[in-house]
């Protein structure tokens, strides 16, 4: 049950971008076309997830422990701390990626690197934090958010696409239009709120 | 152990844990890329087109690299960077065949009888699908404007429902030819002045009810000036093979009937200065 109230509310309540409003420098700067944004959506989930993984495991054994019969509480190096993680972890995963998969490198392009420093990830990690979610339910809530994320993507830029098409007055064409958009979307997604 | 030495060793061990394990990865997953390649790529346009038929610009350069293709066979480069690339790596150029895309259609809104009123999403592929289109002339440019938003230098411009192309723009890379529904655009020499403006392959009687300015077949071209021309069916074509091409005073000595053959300057002046067509008119 605890498990299911994560998932849910990762992807449809607590959206990313629609209801926390993290990671909203991608939603508008990859969404144009719905290609990018699967590219975008794969490395998010894949990164999110890995993240929250070592960095649960950081706040958990590493930000505070036992030392001589004492509890030494460096907590306060957390933001520090999982941003050098996540920086230091993507960049281990390109190298790596480039050498094993170059398909895979070459579809996740520059959007890996891109989302080193991206706040969603860094989000997920200290909402893990926050909540104090043990190492399993911080990589199950990693994962979704990431899936959340993925869905607010894909439905932004496939309604981009289609809006590309359609006859927009000159003063709300382009960005202007999007962020409308993306304003009715968030507004959409207020309608699952309470469900947990 | 106090907090702050907690914190300094802790951040320290974590950041050179980090470095030592990427500095090692970094080594053993090298890849080793062709210096060559990333020389080339920077010497192309970096436009991305497809026009040479790679999936961009580095994949092309590859394909140089590789022998696969000769520079030349990038049709946004000029003279001079095709030779830069040769130089750089000391091969053969190739021989350069500059192009330039043309909308062979001279029948804009005010010219081409419309069958039916078209509401759907404003695109040509789109539009094609429903029952072949809202044109009366199952061969002419829809003009909704395909090509010009996949033109990646903005180089098409819809004029009266017409598209045009804007000839010191164009770099000839193919991308409108392959995204017409219609087929209507074709890759010309760079150095034509002179194109038939006229797409459709029916029957001069059935052409001039839908269209003012269709090519009726009526060989007066091919006969004013031998040689220039060919005529394909029920219309009349500009011999691109030809060692010369038709000029402006050829042009003017045929004094084409419906006025179809035309020089790329006079049509795109004629459809520029055409009263702006005003929504309703004949709806």
């Amino acid at each position: 049950m605890k498990y299911l109230e994560l998932t849910v509310g990762a992807v449809l309540v607590y959206n990313f971008v629609l209801s926390r409003f993290l990671g909203i420098c991608p939603f508008l700067g990859v969404s144009k076309r719905l290609g990018t944004a699967m590219g975008m959506s794969g490395a998010v989930i894949f990164v999110m997830t890995l993240a929250s993984f070592i960095t649960s495991l950081l706040y958990r054994h590493v930000l505070r422990f036992e030392y001589d019969g004492r509890t030494v509480d460096i907590g306060f190096l957390q933001v520090l701390l999982f941003i050098l993680v996540i920086a230091g972890l993507v960049q281990l995963i390109e190298i790596m990626l480039q050498k094993l998969s170059p398909m895979l490198y070459q579809a996740l392009g520059i959007y890996l690197p891109l989302i080193t420093t991206n706040c969603a990830v860094l989000g997920a990690a200290t909402i893990n934090a926050n909540n104090n979610y043990t190492v399993l339910e911080a990589t199950v809530f990693g994962f979704f958010s990431g899936v959340g994320f993925a869905l607010a993507l894909l439905l932004f830029a496939s309604l981009r696409e289609r809006l590309d098409l359609a006859a927009v007055p000159a003063p709300f064409k382009g960005t202007a239009i999007a962020l409308i958009t993306a304003g009715i979307l968030a507004m959409a997604f207020v309608g699952f709120s309470g469900l947990c | 152990m106090g907090t702050l030495t907690a914190a300094v060793m802790v951040m320290a061990g974590i950041g050179l844990a980090l470095g030592v394990v990427i500095g090692f990865f970094a080594k053993l997953f090298q890849v080793k890329s062709d210096a060559r390649v990333e020389l080339v790529t920077e010497l192309l346009p970096g436009a991305n087109c497809g026009g040479c038929g790679k999936a961009g610009c580095s994949d092309f350069a590859k394909s140089v690299v590789s022998g696969e293709n000769p520079p030349s066979k990038c049709p946004v480069s000029s003279k001079e960077q095709v030779t830069a690339i040769a130089l750089a790596l000391g091969i053969d150029a190739g021989e350069s065949f500059a192009k330039k895309a043309v909308v062979c259609c001279g029948g804009d809104r005010e010219q081409t009888l419309r069958l039916a009123n078209y509401n759907g999403v404003l695109d040509c592929v789109s539009a094609s699908l429903v029952a072949g289109g809202p044109k009366g002339c199952a061969y002419g440019c829809l003009g909704m404007g395909t090509c010009a938003r996949k033109c990646p230098f903005g180089a098409i411009e819809i004029i009266n429902g017409l598209a045009v192309i804007h000839k010191e723009l164009c770099v000839g890379c193919g991308t409108c030819v392959a995204v017409c529904p219609r087929n209507v655009i074709k890759l010309v020499p760079a150095e034509a002045e002179v194109h038939v403006y006229c797409n459709s392959p029916a029957k001069g009687p059935a052409k001039k009810q839908v269209c003012r300015v269709p090519c009726l077949g009526c060989r007066k071209c091919v006969r004013a000036a031998e040689g220039k021309f060919t005529v394909n069916g029920f219309r009349a074509e500009v011999n691109y093979q030809a060692p010369e091409l038709p000029t402006a005073e050829d042009v003017q000595k045929i004094g084409c009937p419906t006025g179809c053959l035309l020089t790329a300057e006079e049509h795109l002046r004629i459809e520029m200065n055409e009263p702006e067509w005003s929504a309703g008119k004949d709806e």
